[in-house]
């Protein structure tokens, strides 16, 4: 990834700052909860097998909360599964991060209208830190948001802490 | 020593008896195994057990109440997509059946056949998640990443075909949105030509494996009485031994034109009606499929996809029930219409939501891990249990 | 047998249970019963040696508006290959019909949905509570004129 690997040229020592270490190690391996809702899990599940790889990514999925990195909320919060969902997220240690991905968890999809049982959007009870657009997404979308989610993390710092 | 699950028991030097109680555990709505958000409510004794109970509605999308705000009956057809995401083909294809009827329209051959294809391609997709994931609950990893490899191949042709890969708002009442692509015969032959080697590696993988027998023979029996009961559809129903499809008890399209066998458990390597049974019916069916792709494909006539789509959709008062073979069962479309544009009343009938209910039936005595087991082999779809 | 013959043995048989048919509908004929008597003729749809209704294919509530529900049942024969509809009404100030859980278990699941989704309350079924929505739910969404509520345990439900 070009980040510290180019610079074991001479000696076995590499200063970097911590910053640049510790953001280096959490994105490379960003482990995932397997929590999909509905149309979009079948595309994460799409994404995770042989044809477009997330394993390459680091990216690898845990079936327990208490393991995992990020939250990929694939498909539609309906109300009866919000409460199960603000558990799960208070279960997650820290560092942690939501990825939105589809319409329906983004803003309540094509059920905004009339859905009387869906929640317009997952971000009304958890926050979330990429919003990947689709109906659903194509594998390569939800990658883009792996990735832009990485460059999110590349720019963190440990002296300001991240807010919620 | 050897302690009974469910008698008191003296414990040699002891002389007090073990008392045991049962335990209620909750499995899901988040769990790897249960295919979506479903909670099951075990009543287990010890590893045993006594009762389970699901509770559904997690996945509620209020679908049957968009129906009755939509200004036209083909706005209905991207909703009825997203209930059994799997194979939105063959909900789209119970609607539109649904809708022809109760409007008097018939559509041009070459629809026919190409939503026969389609439908077609849907259950081999359809199937082929069933048996990957069920292989990955039972604990093989490898045939799923086979499975999802071979799916990646129709979607290519879905693709090329209406643009989408996974929900496609592909036929509409009175025909389909696109034609098919020139190459759409060749593509189709190709990829037969590829697929049935193909179906022969998952059996020496998976089938036929002396694990996964072990941990799918014998377990989970329905039999064909209690089946009945239960109205469950397709392989489930299949799977027990009784010889109903409706692609040939009540046909539809052209499924009376073409050849093709319903393959029906037999009970080979445990009792009539176990998880390996139905496991079997899938990977028949979707040889089956192949089959009937071939004779539509060769007999693909020319034609115009787009001329009977109406140009206003407002049905006459009345009401229709129409019902399809989907890959998970017997799908059922209820459209009371009061004669203007906007439905009245649909009610789906779900076959998902049925052959669930008869989970319970299945599950009574058996251990905690065979409850994954018989759960993989109904292949539920949480979209389509809960609308 | 058709719908016609259907008809007139149930007519001759459980007289003034069956209020009204039509049985030159087209596409589906169908065939009105009191709710109260649903279970003893859907049990002789079920057992009779010419009838053998053995699959409950679909059982829906409607709200016909004005204050009035009704239950819509689809049955088949997988024997003698012949289908019926049946059709029953209520009002919302009475909406009690006969639970038939008992002669095609499959009707539980069925039932319960309907009281979810419309508040008709079948006697006689062994667990009557909400499927689909949650437990704490007020109202019966699918009736015409359901108001949609704003918040839910502190979360909007309106966009």
């Amino acid at each position: 990834m070009g980040l510290l690997d180019q610079k074991f040229e001479n000696s076995n020592i590499v200063i970097t700052s911590m910053d640049n270490l510790l953001n280096w190690a959490r994105l490379s391996s960003l482990w995932g909860m397997q929590f999909g809702l509905a149309c979009c899990a079948i595309e994460m599940m799409a994404t995770g097998a042989s044809h477009y790889d997330l394993d390459r990514f680091g990216t690898f999925f845990r079936g327990t909360p208490r393991q995992s990195d990020v939250m990929i909320v694939a498909g539609t919060v309906t109300l009866k599964m919000a409460s199960r969902i603000k558990v799960l997220y208070d279960q997650m240690s820290e560092p942690r991060y939501v990825i939105s991905m589809g319409s329906c968890s983004n803003c309540g999809g094509p059920y905004w209208e009339h859905g009387y049982h869906v929640l317009k959007g997952v971000d009304r009870i958890i926050p979330v830190d990429v919003y990947v657009p689709g109906c659903p997404p194509r594998p390569e979308a939800l990658m883009e948001g792996l990735l832009k989610l990485q460059e999110k993390i590349r720019t963190e710092s440990l002296a300001k802490k991240k807010s919620a | 020593m050897e302690a009974t699950m469910t008698q008191p028991t003296t414990i040699p030097g002891l002389g007090r008896a073990l008392k045991t109680e049962e335990m209620v555990i909750s499995m899901g709505p988040q769990h790897p195994s249960t295919h979506g958000v479903l909670r099951l409510e075990l009543v287990v004794d010890g590893e045993v057990v006594v009762d389970v109970i699901p509770h559904i509605g997690y996945l509620h999308r209020c679908f049957e109440k968009h129906c009755e705000h939509m200004t036209n009956y083909q706005q209905v057809i991207p909703y009825a997509d997203r209930m059994d995401y799997v194979a939105a083909m063959s909900n789209e294809f119970g609607f539109v059946v649904a809708c022809e009827k109760l409007l008097k329209i018939k559509v041009p051959e070459r629809v026919e056949y190409i939503r026969v294809i389609m439908a077609e391609f849907s259950r081999i997709v359809s199937h082929l998640i069933a048996i990957g994931t069920y292989g990955m609950d039972i604990g093989a990893f490898t045939p799923f990443l086979y499975c999802m490899r071979d799916r990646e191949r129709v979607l290519d042709i879905f693709e090329q075909t209406c643009g989408a890969r996974l929900l496609y708002n592909y036929m509409w009442i009175g025909g389909l949105s696109h034609d098919v692509q020139p190459d759409f015969a060749a593509k189709v032959k190709d990829f037969c030509r590829y697929f049935r080697p193909q179906i022969k590696e998952l059996n020496d993988l998976l089938s036929y494996n002396k694990i996964f027998i072990k941990r799918t023979a014998n377990v989970g029996v329905l039999p064909a009485d209690v089946a009945l009961n239960y109205a469950v559809s397709g392989p489930v129903l299949r799977g027990s031994g009784v010889q109903w499809d409706l692609r040939k008890n009540d046909p539809y399209s052209v499924y009376d034109k073409l050849d093709f066998e319903i393959p029906v458990g037999k009970g080979l390597k445990g009792t009539v009606g176990d998880c390996w049974d139905r496991y079997m019916v899938r990977i028949h069916e979707m040889e089956q499929s192949v089959n009937i792709i071939e004779q539509a494909v060769e007999r693909l006539p020319g034609g115009d996809v787009a001329s009977a789509i109406p140009k206003r959709i407002r049905p006459d008062a009345g009401d229709v029930y129409v019902r399809t073979e989907t890959p998970k069962g017997e799908l059922g479309y209820y459209i009371i219409s009061d004669g203007t544009a906007t439905p009245f009343r649909v009610k789906v009938k779900s076959p998902c939501f049925v052959n669930l209910s008869a989970l319970p039936a299945m599950c009574r005595g058996a251990m905690i891990a065979d409850i994954v087991a018989v759960l993989g082999s109904i292949d539920i779809v949480l979209g389509e249990v809960d609308r | 047998m058709t719908a016609q013959e259907i008809f007139e043995s149930l007519k001759g048989r459980f007289g003034d249970a069956i209020l009204d048919a039509k049985v030159d509908a087209v596409p589906d004929p169908w065939v009105k019963i009191a709710p109260a008597r649903l279970k003893e003729v859907c049990l002789f749809l079920r057992d009779d040696g010419e009838m053998l209704f053995d699959l409950l294919m679909c059982l829906s509530g409607v709200d016909y508006r004005g204050g009035k529900l009704g239950v819509v049942y689809h049955c088949d024969s997988t024997v003698k290959h012949h289908k019926i509809v049946l059709k029953t009404e209520v009002t919302d100030a009475d909406p009690h019909v006969s639970s038939v859980e008992s002669v095609w278990k499959t009707a539980n699941w069925h039932e319960r949905e309907a009281f979810d989704m419309y508040g008709i309350v079948f006697e006689g079924h062994p667990d009557l509570r909400r499927i689909l929505m949650p437990d704490d739910w007020k109202g019966f969404p699918l009736r015409k004129d359901y108001q949609v509520p704003e918040f839910y345990n502190g979360m909007k439900v309106p966009y």
